[in-house]
């Protein structure tokens, strides 16, 4: 099972802030991605955005970084702090 | 270069910072720093067209510690820095509040300068935080800006240098 967040703008399209998603593990980021549309179809454009950031236990990554089971991945937009 | 961890402080916090207590924490009985730099930032009245009456600062609770507590260690790599503060608020704030603080000392202010400004640029790109905007024409996302990755690939470039 994978945890994963959504965070700012994300999160309030996908009108939600947490998903659990069961696939084979170890898979990428880019594989969960491709799992997460297939369950929610009408998700697909966000997640098809290109300048969406995902970060894996914290910290921020490509989407080719492996994901392990229990792992806590997160989906943002851009960062705006400072 | 010494680190002295009293005087260190990483936070994320909803409350406010007072500058002249962060000052004095980077002052107090300091002999071998010749420098003081700090940056603070505040929420303005007009931004991306709109004219702004509040912001909410949401962020990834179990990764902005750990992210800002990164910056810091990377300036401490490339600076001789000897005490750094900073500190990131969070939660609702209001026009002409204080957002962010990036103090450091160090024995030279060409350190003290670069490192500031090392730390807001990565900060800017590599810290989980997201600002939402109150104006007359509702709440509205702020969006990137191209200019702060920019900013970045400076520093990624004075590395290959």
């Amino acid at each position: 099972m994978i945890n994963v967040l959504f965070f700012a703008q994300l999160r309030e399209q996908l009108k939600t802030d947490r998903i659990q998603v069961d696939m084979p593990t170890p898979c990428s980021v880019a594989q969960l991605q491709t799992q997460i549309v297939q369950q929610y179809p009408q998700w697909q454009a966000f997640f098809e955005n290109r300048t969406l950031m995902v970060a894996v236990n914290q910290t921020m990554v490509e989407s080719d970084e492996m994901i392990n089971p229990q792992d806590e991945v997160a989906f943002f937009p851009p960062v705006t702090g400072g | 270069m010494s680190i002295t961890p009293p005087y260190d402080h990483i936070a994320v916090q909803e409350a406010d910072f007072d500058v002249a207590y962060e000052y004095q924490q980077l002052r107090k009985d300091n002999r071998s720093d010749g420098a003081i730099v700090f940056f603070s930032g505040l929420v303005r009245e007009m931004n991306q067209g709109s004219d702004v009456t509040g912001l909410f600062l949401e962020h990834y609770p179990g990764m902005t510690l750990t992210s800002l507590e990164k910056i810091v260690e990377q300036a401490k790599q490339r600076w001789p820095l000897s005490r750094v503060r900073l500190i990131h608020r969070v939660g609702q704030l209001h026009v002409s509040d204080q957002i962010v603080f990036v103090g450091v000392s160090s024995s030279h202010r060409e350190a003290a300068f670069d490192a500031c400004h090392f730390m807001m640029d990565f900060l800017k790109n590599r810290a989980p935080f997201w600002k939402k905007e109150t104006t007359s024409k509702g709440d509205v996302w702020v969006q990137a800006l191209e200019k702060d990755q920019t900013a970045l690939e400076k520093w990624q470039r004075h590395d290959e240098d």
